[in-house]
């Protein structure tokens, strides 16, 4: 057995170690993808330095645009560590957003009831879909699809029209604007443009943190990597990977549905086609982010740069003007491939030092 | 004798059909490594299972320690809590979590509340440094290769107040210098005390670090012997005894009926691997039935697998009358060959198949996929051999899965002779299947070889290859250490060559003029 010899050369003792570990393993991907979209940003900075891309005000309506799928793909991320995957989160955002406007409008009932039956209406449907995937050991896509299928239904039941929400209290929510006093530039009316972030961008990142310390620091989310890497070993171990999975749905359920709410701060709406296609964005955003398919492997901060690549993206092409929108997916297919083949390069390169 | 830590005493246990354990006392003392040894189904890993709580028993009683109470472990975890922490052949640990996060999962040091990674992180380089590993404990553990992993999953155990540390088959995917190392930490755990139980098939390693042993056979003890009372040839011969059957006499082809100027049907030279199988020289001639004789994990599947391109040697060749071919599966059916593999279940069977389906599999991957086998050519075929090998099915659209272990055996069986083969590779064909069937197969391999094909037998049953095979190769530890030739060929005289080197014994049966070394 070697050991360290008193003349071995250690680089910078703790410090170097503390980051050389933190840039191992597959948080290399999530490095790749911060410089990834800083590259992609500062790309948009100098090609459209014209049009104030890299202003503040620029900058924030990516997040006020997003704050719903910030909240969902870290969420997403948690169920992606944990081995399995919900695709019914979109289909429940629109159902969450129809039950805003439906029973604010229609009925009368108090903004503030409403978040939290939604909340309560988050967790139920997380606790029915992990009791199916955790105890009934039935496939999460499978579950989520169901899921998925009950929730878009569910929408069009509470109703089929579009509505618009006018309540009051939900709409000062809605329009809170936090100011910043830099950053703002003068638009071709030579009227000053304060850069400002939505309430809802505040919640959403105090959510993102939120999952970010549960998978970091608690027992929990280290369970949840440990499941996602070896089920079989997590049971050896003496954890119980069945209840994880369950506390991992239910958990979701109720981020899918703050992330619902925040989404309808943003669209203040319901419909049935709100939403649609939105649980591929926040599985793209976590591959992105660095997570794997496979489990045991994902960051959740990692989850919210995926959301900034996707929106600068889309940001290039409205920009651009005279690109037809569905060149973003394109580009975004792109991106993905990118960081698939990458993955798949950095496994089996990790798979091969063993 | 030092003190026990645990005394299991009257252990019975059943399986469906089977004395899974029969009266089974074993007695584990500190401060000593015990090796567990028998053949598959002699009732180990099942013994081993009731001690950690991961089967239950039906009669006896286990006692930690010098306590009169017996204690019932219900699950591995209450085993665990009870000092008593197994470490298997597969690391049980998550290759995606750091060394110190698997040395702590489910138990992290916290401060209010959170996992405290500072402490973690200290906590683990103390257990790596208290038995010698030099890791870091930061990066994730896939990147540490197997040996070191199993020494953490070790760590990690023993740091959980283990008393009892059950080694089960941990040296199989290591290499030399690993095995040291880990020898090296066994040995010192022992000396601090601990109880070791250790499972392998590798006769050398229990007498490089085991102190007593404990045979066990068809779920009975045969008994507990210290290391040094212990000569190699007993213990083979405590593990495999003698099989009981009168059946009826099946007569091995005698030498002088095989032409051997032929030339042979297959011959294998140098064909092995650089880490696992040594590299091993086979030739076989049309009308022979040559066995494998060794222990279980002594290399016998491994040569067939490397024969029939399974597995993909690294080194040497294989020619097939005469012609070079390449190491896959399919170069190898279409050049002749046919594999009943060992595990019926995982690899014979397509369980949800019909008869007919699960027969006619072979010969239509060997004509490729797009010349489909007509219908009324595939019942023929199946019927053929249903007729053939006295298959009991209901008819020959029955899922295999119905059929009896015996008969699916010879579904199997039918599958390859539908290929036409020139040489047949026979893996366990008669395992787990009753006497009657097992006569049958023991036949029919004999009268395929009167007919002209090469067969390659394997069995752990040294009283079934003495009637089938004329020729045997001995394997010992992932090596083919010698031949015998017919009337060469007896009990005796294997066991004592699958023993190998000690105090020369052997060496008057390998030093016979007709026992050739085929060592490389």
């Amino acid at each position: 057995m070697s050991h360290h010899t008193d003349d071995t050369p250690r680089l910078g003792g703790g410090l170097w170690r503390g980051l050389r570990a933190r840039f191992y393993g597959n948080n290399f991907l999530v490095l790749i993808t911060v410089i990834l979209f800083v590259a992609i940003y500062l790309a948009g900075v100098i090609i459209y330095r014209n049009k104030n891309f890299g202003s503040l005000n620029s900058f924030f309506d990516m997040l006020n645009s997003n704050p719903g799928l910030i909240v969902i793909a870290a969420g997403m991320t948690m169920v992606l560590v944990s081995g399995g995957i919900d695709i019914s989160v979109g289909a429940q955002v629109a159902m969450y957003c129809m039950m805003f406007a439906f029973f604010m409008e229609n009925k009368g009932v108090n903004a503030y009831v409403m978040i939290v039956v939604v909340l309560v209406t988050g967790l139920v449907f997380g606790l029915v879909q992990g009791v199916l995937v955790a105890y009934f050991r039935i496939q999460p896509f499978i579950v989520t699809l169901a899921g998925m299928f009950f929730a878009r239904g569910m929408t069009a039941v509470i109703s089929p029209q579009t509505i618009d929400i006018t309540n009051k209290q939900f709409m000062n929510l809605a329009l809170f604007k936090i100011k910043f006093p830099f950053g703002g530039y003068t638009n071709a009316g030579g009227v000053y443009q304060t850069p400002f972030i939505y309430l809802s961008v505040v919640l959403a990142l105090v959510g993102l943190v939120a999952v970010y310390v549960i998978m970091t620091w608690t027992a929990f989310g280290r369970s949840v990597y440990a499941v996602g890497g070896s089920e079989q070993s997590a049971l050896l171990m003496g954890l119980n990977p069945k209840s994880v999975k369950l506390r991992v749905y239910v958990f979701n359920g109720l981020l899918t549905a703050y992330g619902g709410f925040l989404f309808c701060l943003f669209s203040t709406g319901g419909a049935v086609e709100k939403a649609q296609g939105f649980e591929m964005q926040a599985i793209a955003s976590s591959v992105i982010g660095g997570a794997l398919l496979t489990g045991g492997v994902g960051n959740v901060l990692g989850s919210f740069v995926g959301v900034l690549v996707q929106t600068t993206i889309v940001k290039f092409i409205n920009f651009n003007g005279t690109l037809a929108n569905g060149w973003s997916s394109i580009v975004l297919a792109a991106i993905m491939s990118f960081f698939i083949i990458l993955q798949s390069v950095f496994t089996r390169l990790r798979a091969r030092r063993e | 004798m030092a003190e026990p830590l645990i005394r299991m005493r009257g252990i019975t246990k059943h399986f469906p059909g089977v004395h899974a354990l029969d009266n089974v006392d074993f007695t584990l003392a500190a401060g000593e490594v015990h090796a567990l040894m028998g053949e598959n189904g002699a009732g180990k890993s099942t013994l081993v299972k009731v001690l950690t709580g991961a089967e239950a028993f039906e009669s006896g009683e286990v006692y930690l320690g010098q306590s009169p109470t017996p204690i019932v472990n219900r699950s591995p975890q209450e085993a665990q809590s009870r000092g008593i922490s197994t470490v298997y052949q597969e690391v049980n640990l998550c290759p995606n979590l750091s060394v110190a996060e698997n040395l702590f999962a489910g138990r992290q040091p916290r401060r209010a509340g959170f996992v405290n990674w500072g402490e973690m992180n200290r906590r683990a380089r103390a257990i790596t440094e208290s038995i010698g590993l030099d890791v870091d404990v930061q990066r994730p553990l896939g990147g540490y290769s197997i040996a070191m992993q199993q020494m953490i999953a070790i760590g990690r155990a023993i740091d959980i107040s283990a008393r009892v540390l059950i080694l089960d088959e941990p040296t199989s995917s290591l290499n030399e210098q690993e095995v040291a190392k880990l020898f090296a930490l066994v040995r010192s755990l022992r000396d601090r005390g601990l109880g070791i139980i250790f499972i392998t098939h590798f006769l050398e390693q229990v007498y490089e670090v085991c102190d007593t042993i404990t045979v066990l056979r068809n779920g009975r003890l045969v008994g507990q012997y210290a290391i040094a009372t212990m000569p190699r040839k007993d213990l083979v011969a405590a593990m495999l005894g003698r099989a009981f059957d009168d059946l009826a006499a099946v007569q091995r082809r005698s030498e002088e009926a095989i032409d051997q100027a032929s030339q042979p049907v297959i011959a294998a030279a140098g064909l092995g691997f650089r880490h696992g199988l040594s590299p091993f020289d086979l030739e076989i001639r049309a009308g022979e039935v040559v066995g494998l004789a060794g222990l279980l994990g002594s290399g016998r599947t491994e040569i067939a697998r490397a024969v029939y391109g399974a597995d993909d040697p690294e080194l040497g060749t294989l020619a097939v009358k005469g012609h070079k071919i390449g190491h896959s599966p399919l170069d190898s059916m279409r050049a002749g060959m046919a594999f009943c593999p060992e595990s019926r279940k995982d690899e014979g069977c397509v369980q949800d198949l019909s008869v007919r389906e699960n027969i006619v599999l072979a010969e239509q991957s060997k004509r490729g996929t797009f010349h489909l086998i007509p219908r009324a050519e595939q019942e023929k075929i199946a019927r053929a051999y249903v007729d053939l090998l006295q298959i009991k099915t209901a008819n020959l659209e029955t899922p295999i899965k119905q059929l009896s272990g015996g008969n699916q055996q010879k579904v199997i069986l039918a599958r390859w002779l539908a290929t036409n083969p020139d040489f047949l590779i026979l893996d366990e064909p008669t395992r787990g299947i009753d006497v009657g069937t097992k006569t049958e197969i023991q036949k029919l391999c004999v009268q395929l070889a009167e007919d002209g094909m090469a067969v390659l037998f394997i069995s752990s049953e040294i009283d079934e290859m003495l009637r089938t095979c004329n020729r045997l190769g001995i394997m010992r530890d992932l090596k083919k250490v010698g031949e015998l030739v017919g009337d060469e060929m007896s009990s005796a005289a294997i066991m004592s060559m699958i023993a190998g080197d000690e105090a020369g014994e052997h060496r008057s049966s390998e030093s016979a003029p007709t026992a050739k070394e085929s060592d490389v």
